[in-house]
């Protein structure tokens, strides 16, 4: 009886994992595409989506195409159930942190 | 009083979308830290819960349309090539920026910085409404996601700081001008 009542209000950390670890992916990925992007030209013109917004706009798009893969992904496999979340956290928030550096740009410029 | 249509845009991206996601963001670092991670034994009613999601969601649209408005009616305008022979660059900002050792880095760093980065408020603030939707209250139950969670929109508030600086900074010293002229009041002459 108690199981029944426990089950409808406990919630696994499964979805929470897969949002936060996609969600430093999409990051990360929007760091490497922008450095990509500056340093090598042929990934610059590729990404070259839409022209008055020239590289930004294919960094930006495919940066957010990762990031809601990674998470669709990670849902699948990682919901109803509970992960050990901290290499999840320490992991998702080093690639955060990894993709805020990679858009500074003098950071960018040493690559 | 007047005001030009690429003005407004900037106002409506800048001061409309990007400081009120500025302002929001502090309030709801401060609601998440209160309501979930705090010593904090009363359980939050449900109008309070409604109120903390719908509030996230609200952030996350406004995030969304800042970079959206940013990176494809405003930036077109910004690095918008003039002709050539064009002398007067002040209504090509990024070509006037660079025309000059001592304005070029707030192209090379500032908007090239400001970009990308801003990207990252959006995206980050969207995972924190969509993790609050899904868990509410119980959220209080895994201290590790809820950390972590509060870790990300603290990175939203310092991409969006970081693009809003840069913003007003650039606007300030090449301010992105033209299209058509809104007369907002007449005024009389002395």
């Amino acid at each position: 009886m108690n199981t029944s009542a426990a089950t409808t209000t406990t919630l696994p950390n499964g979805p929470g994992a897969a949002a936060v670890l996609a969600t430093g992916i999409g990051s990360f990925a929007l760091g490497l595409l922008d450095v990509l992007a500056d340093k090598v030209p042929s990934i610059k013109s590729w990404m070259n989506f839409y022209n008055p917004t020239g590289a930004l706009s294919g960094v930006t798009t495919c940066a957010v195409i990762v990031w809601l893969a990674a998470w669709a992904i990670l849902n699948l496999r990682w919901r109803g159930r509970d992960v050990r979340f901290g290499p999840v956290g320490t992991v998702a928030l080093v690639l955060l942190a990894l993709g805020i550096l990679l858009t500074f740009p003098p950071l960018a410029d040493l690559f | 009083m007047e005001i030009t249509t690429r003005s407004l845009w900037t106002l409506i991206h800048g001061m409309g979308f990007g400081a009120l996601y500025l302002m929001a963001c502090s309030g709801a670092l401060v609601e998440l830290y209160r309501r979930y991670c705090s010593q904090n034994t009363a359980q939050p009613t449900a109008r309070d819960e409604t109120f903390l999601r719908v509030y996230l969601a609200v952030m996350a649209v406004l995030a969304w349309l800042a970079v959206i408005t940013g990176s494809y009616i405003i930036y077109p305008w910004y690095r918008a090539k003039p002709p050539a022979g064009t002398t007067d660059l002040a209504a090509f900002p990024r070509y006037f920026l660079l025309s000059s050792p001592h304005t070029s880095a707030w192209h090379n760093m500032g908007m090239e910085w400001k970009e990308y980065i801003a990207w990252i408020a959006p995206i980050a603030i969207t995972m924190a409404a969509v993790v609050v939707l899904q868990y509410g209250r119980r959220l209080k139950d895994h201290p590790q996601l809820r950390n972590t969670v509060l870790c990300f929109v603290w990175a939203s508030l310092l991409a969006a700081g970081v693009a809003g600086f840069f913003g007003a900074m650039l606007n300030k010293n090449a301010p992105v001008e033209g299209g058509d002229t809104i007369h907002l009041v007449q005024g009389e002459a002395k």
